[in-house]
Formats: C-alpha cells, sequence, structure tokens
C-alpha cells in the first residue's frame, strides 16, 4: 500500500506538526524555540529524504558502486541548516535580553507587564 | 506659446506669485494690504484682457506639465470659465478692500495667513475656470478644498476645528468617493478627458452606465451644495465675514456649480442629454434642494446661516438650469452665477458689516438698524430684491431664463417651483429690511446709542456690488449673448 | 571598469557584504557610519548603472525577452547560482538602494542618541547586512537562494528591531515575536520550494518557469503554491498574517522601521510577484486556480481593517505601521487585477510608498529625537516648533490619502483603472474608501500639529538638525515631484508590468 511506502513522509508531518503545535501553544519562549527547530528540522528531513536515489549511497565518490544519493538536497539543507542555527543564537540572545528586562520568559507574564497596546 | 496663452499662463500664476509676496511681507501691513489689492487689480485686468479673444470665437490655451501619460495639466479659455474668472476675480478686489476694513476693525489675528490662502483660493479659482479637460479641474478643485481650509478654521477655536472638519469632511468623500470614481471612469470609457463642445461621451456607453456616471459627477460635486452633501455649507459659516462673503457666495460654490455646468455642457453634451431625458431626476432634485433649503433658510435666526442655506438654494437654481439641459437653462443658470454673485455678496458684505458695528449676529436683534446704518440696509434691501428676482435687478433676468427654459423643455411643474422659491425668499429676506427700517428696537439692545454706520472700508465694496445688482439689469443682453456661444457647437 | 561592469550584478552583493563585515572593526564612533554611507551610495549607483543597461536592451528589442544573466563564480546555468536582471528587479533595485541611501545618511544623530556608544559599529554592521540580504534577494535568480538571502536580512532584522529596546522594552517582545512569525513563514517558503524541487529538479527560475509549463494539474505543484503563498504572505505582512507588523515597526528605531517599512515587505511582495507571474504564471494561477478572489478579499480587508486600526492609534510609528498594512493591501489589489493597469499601480505604488512611508518614519524620527516621543500628546503644536519637519509629514500624509499632485494619487489613478477595466467596480470603491479612512487618521495628527498649544513643558523644543531634516525632504520632497511628473516610475514601473505579463 503506498500509505504505508511513504511513511517517512508521515513522520516528517508529525515532526512537523508537533513543533507547529509547540510553537503556538507553549508560553515559555525557550520552548517556542524548541519547537521552531523542530519544525524547521521535520522540513529539513523532508528535503534530504527526497534526495535519496534507490540502492544508492552518500554522495561521496567512493571506488565500490556508481549509484550515488543526490548531493544537491544536502548541499541545501547544510545551508538551511546554518540558518536555522543562526536564528537559534538570535532567538537565544532575545530571550536572554527579556529575560534581564522583564524577569521572566513566559509569554502571558511578559503581556501582562507590558499593559494595554497602542502605548 | 503664442501671445494668448501667455497672457492664460499669466492669469493662473499672477495671484499664486502674489500669495508668495504676501506671505513674505507679513510684517508690513500696509505693503502686505497693497500688495494684496494690486495683485487682485492685475489678475482683472488679464482676465478682461482676454476677453476679446474669446468674444471673438478664440479658445487660448497653455499647457503645464503631464501628470500621467495621455493626461496634461491644460488651461483653455471658453466663455463659461471666463465668465467665472471675470466674477471671482472682479469681487476680489471688491473683497480686499472690504476684508482690510473688516479685518482690522475685528482686529483679528493672523492676517497674513488669511491673504495669503485667500489669494491661493483665487488661483485655484483660475485653475478651476480655465481648466482645459477634467483631470486639471479636479486638481484644482481638491486645491482649492485644500487652500480653504485654513481660512475655514481661521478663529482656530474647537468650533472652527470641528467646522474644518465637516467641511473637509464632505468635500473630500464626495470629489474622492464619486468624482474622481467618474473621471476614472470616463477615462476608461472614452481615453480622454478634454472639455469638447457636444460632449465627448456620446455613444461610448448604455444609458444605465451614462445615468450612473451623470449621478456620479454631479454628487461628486459637494462644493455645488446639491442635498444631501450640503451640510458643510452652513457648517463653514463659522469663518470670518470676508471669507463668507467671497468663498462661499462666489468662489467655492461658483466652483461648485460652474463644474457642474461645465461637465453636462462639455462632457456629456446638451443634445445627449436632451434625447436621452438623463438629466430629469436632476431637476426634481435640484428642485427639491431649492425649496428645502430655502424653507430651513426660513428657521434661522442667525444672519450668515439664513444666507447660507439661501446660498444652497440659489445653487440649485444653477443646477435646475443645467439639468434643463437646453439653451435657455444653460444661459439661464450660467447668467445666474454672476447675478447671484453679485446678490450674495452684497448681503454677505452688509451682514459682516453690521457684525463689526454692532456685533450682532441674530435677526432678532436687528432692530432699527437701519435708522443707524442706513447706507448698508439700502444695500441690504437692494442686494435681497436681486436675489428673490425683481426687476430692475439682474436677479430678474436669470430667473426669467430659467422659467422660460422650464417651459421650452415641457416641464411646467418647474415654474412653479420657481416661483413658490421666489415667494420663500421674500418671506426670509424682506422681514430682515422691515425689521431694521419700521420696527421698533429689540428687547435685546436697551438704549444702544453707539450704533454707528459701518467703516468705510467696508461700505465701499458693498455700495459697488448693490450698484451692480442694478446695473446688471442693463447689461444682461450683452451676457446672454456672450453665453449663447456655450450652447452653439 | 570593464570588470566593475561586468560584474556588477555580484558587486551589488558581495559589495555591502564585505562592508557588514568590516564595519566591526572600524572602533568607536561615527567611522562605521561613514563606511556604510559610502556603501550605500555605491549601491545606488551600480543599481542606476544596471537599470540604464536593462532599459537599453529593452528599448533595443522589446521588452520581453530582456535580463542580464550573471553566473555566479561561472559555474553554468542553471547548475550554478544564477543572478538574474530584467526590468521588473531591476527597478525594485532602485527602490531598494535609494531609500538605503537616504536613511543611511539620515541615520547618523538618530543613532547617535538612540543607541549606546560602544554598540554603533554592531549596529551598522547588522544594518548592511539587512540590506545585503534584501538587494540579494531581489536580484537572484535561484529560488533557495532568495530563501537564504531572505534569511540573512530577517535575521538582521530582529536583531535591529530589538535595538529599538533602548527606547522602549516592549521592542524585546516585538523582536521575538517576529522572529517566531518570521521564521515560521520562511520555514513555509522553504518547504514550498523542496515540493518545487521534487517535482522538477532544478532551483533555478528560469528553468523551474520551463520545466513547469506542463505540469498546471500536479497536486505537488498546487501544494508548493499555496506553502509559498502562506510564506511570502506573512513576510508581506499581507493580511490576516500581519500580526508582528504592528508592534515591530511600532517599537523599532525609526530608521529601521523607515526601512522595515519602506523596503523589506516590499522586497516580500517581489518575490510573490515574481513566483506568480514569472515562474508559475499568470495563466496557472489566475485562470485555473481561484487565487484572484482570494487575494482581492483579502487585499480588500487589508486596506479597510488596516486602515481602521489605524485610525485607533497614538503613537505616530504604529499608525504608520498599521498604515503600511493596508498599503500592502493595495499592492496585492493591483497585480491580483493581473491586467495592465492595474499591476502598473501595484508596482508604481511600491515605488510611490517606499518614498513616502520612509520619509514619514524620519519625520516620526525627527520627532522622536527632538522630543522623545512621538505619540499624539508629545505632537501638540509641533506645527510651529518645527515647521519644516511637520510639513514633511503633512506631504507625506496627503500622499497617503492620494491628493493629486503627490505621487499617491498616481497609485491610486492606476488601481482604480484596473479594476474598472475588470469590472470589478466594487473594488474601485473600496480603493477609495481607503483613501477616505486614511484622511482620517491623517488630518487627526494634522490637527493635532497645527491647531493644539503645545505643552509649557516644550518651551525650548525647536527645529531639527539639517542633517536629519534634509534626507526627510529629499523623500518627501521625490514623492510630491514625481505626483507632478510621474513619466520617469511610470516608465519603469510599466514597462516593469508588461515584462511580467508577457507583452512586448
Amino acid at each position: 500500500m503506498r500509505f504505508f511506502d511513504l511513511y517517512n513522509y508521515w513522520i516528517f508531518i508529525l515532526l512537523m506538526m508537533i513543533g507547529f503545535y509547540t510553537v503556538i501553544a507553549k508560553p515559555n519562549l525557550i520552548k517556542k524555540v524548541i519547537g521552531l527547530t523542530l519544525f524547521q528540522t521535520a522540513i529539513f528531513l523532508f528535503f534530504i529524504s527526497l534526495g535519496k536515489v534507490e540502492e544508492g549511497t552518500a554522495p561521496v565518490i567512493v571506488p565500490f558502486t556508481t549509484i550515488y544519493s543526490n548531493p544537491l538536497p544536502h548541499a541545501l539543507i547544510l545551508t538551511a541548516i546554518v540558518v536555522s542555527v543562526s536564528t537559534l543564537a538570535v532567538a537565544l540572545a532575545i530571550i536572554v535580553n527579556i529575560k534581564q528586562t522583564y524577569g521572566t520568559i513566559e509569554e502571558d507574564e511578559i503581556e501582562e507587564a507590558d499593559g494595554v497596546d497602542g502605548e | 506659446m503664442t501671445g494668448d496663452s501667455i497672457l492664460v499662463a499669466i492669469a493662473l500664476f499672477t495671484p499664486l506669485v502674489g500669495a508668495g509676496l504676501i506671505a513674505f511681507l507679513g510684517r508690513w501691513p500696509n505693503l502686505r494690504e497693497a500688495v494684496s489689492l494690486l495683485t487682485a487689480v492685475f489678475l482683472a485686468g488679464v482676465v478682461f484682457y482676454i476677453l476679446p479673444h474669446v468674444v471673438s470665437g478664440d479658445s487660448p490655451t497653455f499647457s503645464l506639465f503631464e501628470v500621467l501619460p495621455g493626461l496634461q495639466l491644460t488651461l483653455s479659455v471658453e466663455p463659461l470659465g471666463l465668465l467665472y474668472a471675470s466674477v471671482a476675480s472682479g469681487l476680489w478686489i471688491l473683497t480686499s478692500i472690504y476684508s482690510i476694513g473688516y479685518m482690522r476693525a475685528h482686529r483679528e489675528e493672523h492676517q497674513t495667513r488669511f491673504y495669503t490662502f485667500f489669494a491661493l483660493t483665487i488661483g485655484a479659482a483660475i485653475g478651476i475656470a480655465f481648466a482645459g479637460n477634467v483631470f486639471t479641474l479636479f486638481i484644482f478643485y481638491e486645491m482649492m478644498t485644500l487652500v480653504t481650509y485654513p481660512l475655514v478654521t481661521h478663529h482656530g477655536t474647537d468650533e472652527a476645528v470641528r467646522a474644518g472638519r465637516i467641511y473637509l469632511g464632505y468635500l473630500f468623500i464626495t470629489s474622492v468617493g464619486f468624482l474622481l470614481l467618474a473621471i476614472i471612469w470616463t477615462w476608461f470609457l472614452t481615453g480622454t478627458l478634454d472639455f469638447q463642445a457636444g460632449g465627448i461621451l456620446t455613444g461610448k456607453a448604455s444609458n444605465t452606465t451614462l445615468l450612473v456616471l451623470l449621478a456620479l459627477y454631479v454628487f461628486g460635486i459637494g462644493k455645488a451644495a446639491l442635498m444631501p452633501f450640503h451640510r458643510w455649507l452652513p457648517a463653514a459659516m463659522v469663518a470670518p465675514t470676508p471669507v463668507s462673503a467671497l468663498l462661499h457666495a462666489v468662489a467655492v460654490v461658483k466652483a461648485g456649480v460652474f463644474s457642474v455646468m461645465k461637465i453636462i455642457v462639455y462632457i456629456f453634451g446638451i443634445d445627449l442629454l436632451h434625447t436621452t431625458g438623463l438629466t430629469v431626476w436632476l431637476m426634481y432634485a435640484a428642485s427639491f434642494t431649492i425649496l428645502a433649503a430655502s424653507l430651513i433658510a426660513l428657521t434661522k435666526d442667525n444672519l450668515k446661516a439664513r444666507l447660507a442655506y439661501s446660498t444652497i438654494s440659489q445653487l440649485s437654481y444653477i443646477i435646475l438650469g443645467a439639468a434643463l439641459a437646453n439653451t435657455w437653462g444653460v444661459v439661464g443658470g450660467s447668467m445666474h452665477i454672476v447675478m447671484h454673485a453679485f446678490g450674495k455678496i452684497t448681503l454677505f458684505f452688509c451682514a459682516g458689516a453690521i457684525n463689526v458695528a454692532t456685533h450682532k449676529t441674530k435677526v432678532s436683534e436687528m432692530g432699527q438698524i437701519g435708522k443707524t446704518m442706513p447706507v448698508t440696509m439700502i444695500a441690504f434691501l437692494i442686494g435681497s430684491l436681486s436675489v428673490i428676482g425683481l426687476p430692475p435687478f439682474g436677479g430678474s433676468w436669470s430667473k426669467w431664463y430659467l422659467i422660460t427654459g422650464a417651459v421650452s423643455a415641457g416641464h411646467t411643474i418647474l415654474v412653479a417651483v420657481l416661483m413658490v422659491s421666489s415667494l420663500l425668499n421674500i418671506a426670509y429676506l424682506m422681514p430682515i429690511v422691515v425689521r431694521a427700517f419700521f420696527v421698533g428696537p429689540s428687547a435685546n439692545s436697551p438704549g444702544e446709542t453707539k450704533i454707528k454706520e459701518a467703516p468705510l472700508f467696508c461700505l465701499i465694496p458693498l455700495c459697488i456690488t448693490a450698484a451692480g445688482c442694478l446695473l446688471l439689469f442693463f447689461f444682461a443682453n450683452d451676457l446672454y449673448q456672450f453665453l449663447t456661444a456655450i450652447v452653439q457647437s | 571598469m570593464e570588470l566593475m561592469e561586468n560584474n556588477l550584478p555580484a558587486l551589488i552583493v558581495v559589495l555591502p557584504l564585505l562592508a557588514a563585515l568590516l564595519a566591526p572593526f572600524l572602533g568607536q564612533g561615527n567611522k562605521s557610519w561613514i563606511l556604510a554611507t559610502l556603501t550605500t551610495w555605491a549601491v545606488l549607483a551600480m543599481t542606476i548603472r544596471l537599470f540604464i543597461q536593462i532599459d537599453g536592451l529593452a528599448n533595443a528589442q522589446g521588452v520581453h525577452e530582456t535580463f542580464i544573466s550573471y553566473a555566479m563564480g561561472n559555474w553554468k546555468v542553471p547548475w550554478g547560482i544564477e543572478y538574474r536582471v530584467d526590468p521588473f528587479n531591476a527597478f525594485i533595485l532602485i527602490i531598494i538602494a535609494m531609500i538605503s541611501a537616504m536613511v543611511t545618511y539620515y541615520a547618523r544623530l538618530s543613532v547617535s542618541k538612540e543607541i549606546p556608544v560602544d554598540k554603533i559599529r554592531f549596529f551598522y554592521a547588522l544594518w548592511l547586512l539587512f540590506i545585503t540580504g534584501l538587494l540579494g534577494v531581489t536580484i537572484t535568480g535561484d529560488v533557495f537562494n532568495i530563501y537564504v538571502l531572505l534569511e540573512v536580512s530577517s535575521l538582521a532584522a530582529y536583531a535591529l528591531v530589538a535595538m529599538g529596546k533602548y527606547h522602549s522594552r516592549k521592542a524585546l517582545s516585538a523582536s521575538i515575536n517576529y522572529l517566531v512569525l518570521g521564521t515560521i513563514g520562511a520555514s513555509f517558503f522553504l518547504l514550498g520550494v523542496g515540493y518545487l524541487y521534487s517535482v522538477t529538479g532544478t532551483l533555478n527560475m528560469a528553468d523551474l518557469t520551463e520545466r513547469l509549463k506542463g505540469l498546471h494539474d500536479n497536486r505537488t505543484v498546487i501544494t508548493a503554491f499555496v506553502f509559498l503563498l502562506i510564506g511570502l504572505s506573512v513576510k508581506m505582512a499581507f493580511f490576516p498574517l500581519h500580526g508582528w507588523l504592528p508592534s515591530a515597526h511600532g517599537y523599532a528605531p525609526p530608521i529601521v522601521s523607515a526601512l522595515l517599512s519602506g523596503v523589506t515587505i516590499k522586497v516580500g511582495v517581489y518575490v510573490m510577484i515574481r513566483f506568480l507571474f514569472t515562474i508559475l504564471g499568470v495563466k496557472f494561477i489566475f485562470e485555473e486556480l481561484p487565487s484572484a478572489p482570494i487575494f482581492l478579499v483579502f487585499a480588500s480587508l487589508a486596506i479597510l481593517l488596516g486602515s481602521y486600526m489605524a485610525i485607533q492609534q497614538f503613537s505616530l510609528k504604529r499608525m504608520l505601521a498599521y498604515s503600511s498594512i493596508a498599503q500592502i493591501g493595495y499592492i496585492v489589489l493591483g497585480f491580483a487585477l493581473a491586467n495592465e493597469s492595474g499591476l502598473t499601480g501595484s508596482l508604481i505604488h511600491i515605488f510611490n510608498h517606499a518614498l513616502m512611508k520612509s520619509g514619514l518614519f524620519l519625520a516620526a524620527g525627527i520627532v522622536i529625537y527632538q522630543v522623545g516621543e512621538a505619540d499624539l500628546a508629545h505632537l501638540r503644536g509641533l506645527g510651529r516648533k518645527m515647521p519644516f519637519t511637520m510639513a514633511a509629514f503633512t506631504a507625506g500624509g496627503l500622499g497617503l490619502i492620494g491628493i493629486p499632485l503627490t505621487s499617491g494619487f498616481i497609485s491610486k489613478w492606476y488601481l482604480v483603472m484596473g479594476a474598472i477595466d475588470r469590472g470589478l467596480i466594487i473594488l474601485a470603491v473600496v480603493i477609495l474608501l481607503g483613501s477616505l479612512l486614511a484622511m482620517i487618521y491623517v488630518w487627526r495628527v494634522v490637527e493635532v500639529i497645527y491647531f493644539k498649544s503645545a505643552p509649557d513643558s516644550s518651551s525650548e523644543v525647536k527645529e531639527a538638525p539639517w542633517a536629519l531634516v534634509l534626507p526627510t525632504w529629499i523623500l518627501i520632497g521625490a514623492s510630491l515631484y514625481f505626483g507632478m511628473d510621474s513619466s520617469l516610475p511610470f516608465h519603469m514601473a510599466n514597462q516593469a508590468a508588461r515584462f511580467l505579463l508577457g507583452m512586448q
């Protein structure tokens, strides 16, 4: 059944949605960022699995075979991982700042401290 | 550029340059006022110099820049435009003299700002008068709204600011919401926005589309104060009287009805409207405004408010003339632009003079004023008679042509409307005169002995305009000949 | 010179990137500002030169197949990354460069006051990275490269927004919110790219266009389109995915807001238009899929609700931020009409709004610089004390309303024409209604500036230094000039529109 052949895509979707849910539902900023990273990682896995060629090995030239998986997604995802890590770094820096300024990293407490918007 | 087009350019730039000079000379009031007067005289001179060219059938044109591809800012003079420009520039001279008297007697603040924006308004009026296409008309129309705003909110009080909001609100909502839509739609249908004899819309769209377009145009020109978009006019009365006089008796409101007339004659074309009967609804809308506004005027005790509603009513005379879509109607309506301008400005001048001399604004308080201000009240009488439409004053001729137009169009009920309106005019204007001369002093002013006649600078203009009302009676035929050129295509 | 000419596309991106790396080493004080200013002005010159080249090509051979292709590192297209310049992105590049140049020049005094001295060089490093990303997204011809550069500029933007914390601590929560939503948006975009890649095997835009031609029924392609749409809507702050914008633009330092509102969201629009018109094609998007009604409905809501929210605001910057949401609505409405007038109107509004909104934010920045806060309470009576700044603000406001003789009028004209051309008069009404709503929030500010008397505590407030007023007036003045003579932006926008629609 094609349904079960595509199990890898189901796993990616599951991971993605867990991450997405975490971002939306958890008020703790660190948890949000974890969720974000999970979300992005699932997308990366999806990309990489696109590149798998049947019976292909890792795209490094070796003597015993001539079938390799597609190297392009690997290169793309390496780049994307860099982007994701940088995002994580910036996010953490901002969260540290928030902790120093507000004394908390819970979103609802921050909103309360800020008061009504419209300044 | 021919010699003629230079004249047109000069006509436009004179008030604009004048405004700049006036703003610069703020610190020397006498010099500033002198520049204001001189600019007015110069402008009137230029406009009247162009007159013979137009009489002989020419159409001097001047193009500025191209705002959008295919849409130029163009000025092109034709009889109707010249008429409006003459009225505006000529009366500017008189209003300048009047303003000097009024503003100084009242010791008003921000006089430089006042004179500067006054000049800019006249500049916008010239732009509207000489617009060669609807696009140019629209640009100067909006400019006029903007530059009159500081005049309306002159006093800077909360009341003035609120009035300013109503003023801007009505004028912009109508111009952006309806007029701009109509203009772009016209551009879309015909590919041009030029004013042409016989109109540009014949055969371009279905009758329903044209009907909607006409409604958008007429209601989009909020300055014509067709009900229900008339509220800005009484709201703007919060401004100093010279503003009310020129702007709301002459420049702003006349810009509105002038635009309506121009669009009916040169965009739609009288023949098209006559054959399709598209303007019948407008005749009734205008009639409603004529009567309703007159009735409201009856209820107003504040003199300026009464005159404001009178203006709304009289403007619809002109719209009615345009809606009749025949020679008599168009000529009568156009003539009324002149007649009403002279009549109404006289009335406003008098109202302001009364305010300056006695600080009274309510009709009920104006008992026996005629005894101490005879010149003013006689001028008021003359102005009233002209507005009512009785000979030997100019207003009678325009009314006559409008009645003839109504009969010729087969809508005799409109004749009744005009008649009833005249009666209502008598009802709300004559009591003022009667009270001023005959009725005993009202209880509100016990023994005021220090009332005297208004300052000279105020008196002279109102005498001249009153005389104008009389003179126009005799020159009506010349006007008629001049204006028929509009309808000949 | 020859070398520079041939490598212009690469230089436009590489130069600010190198400058960004250099900036932190220039020590405290204004040396980093000098570097930033010189770089942005150099980039402006380069983008103008590039446009002239494209314009020349277009005049010679017709707009249809005009482009300049530059292979990065000489790797052959389509396997290497290609930088591709055509009439559309040449136009956008000039807008980015122009606004960046003006705002960077303005930045000296504003930054010195808002940011602590030891952090200034890092600010400019981030600033230059931000600009690099925007330029790169516009000029690249590879969809994954778009993702990378988009994130480069977004990350810099998140950090720059957080720099507003020295003025108001709310900038921090605004920034983290922007970060989370922006990253989700970018991830959706990446997913869309992934789907397209899985179906076609290529990441090069020109190649994708070719390969997608026969694949209109493919469910993967439609899914890819939806993901791209969502991701880019977040980046453009298109209703209803606009939630991050009001706070981010409202609490960031004024010069950051100027670039964010004036340019960044426009780059999002650029990518959207690129995908819709070039890669996926008008026929597919608008005729086979029901995209047009969706775009038009949400655009109308953006216009009306954005303007309505702007009316509710007391803070000047937040008001301008909500106004930007409405303006994006106009831009989307224009291109969703998919006809020449509508698309021209949309593109010309990108240009005009960039000028006006940046100018307005700079004016707000001047108020903050002189008075401390830019809300209605602090604006009282400033018309007298800061006449030039307030005149600039009023002129910009009139442009937002769309008064004739301002550039905003030109955009509205073409948008309404586009709507009438499609027979959708209701949209014309929405556009004009937006103008009227804009009148309310602009006039509220005008009344406070000119009619309210200043509080006594502000007696020492006077007009700002020329270094701040001049760039503001250059931007606003340009928007007024192009309102009177729109031939240049019209030419650029119309050429781009005709190119995108596949006309000659």
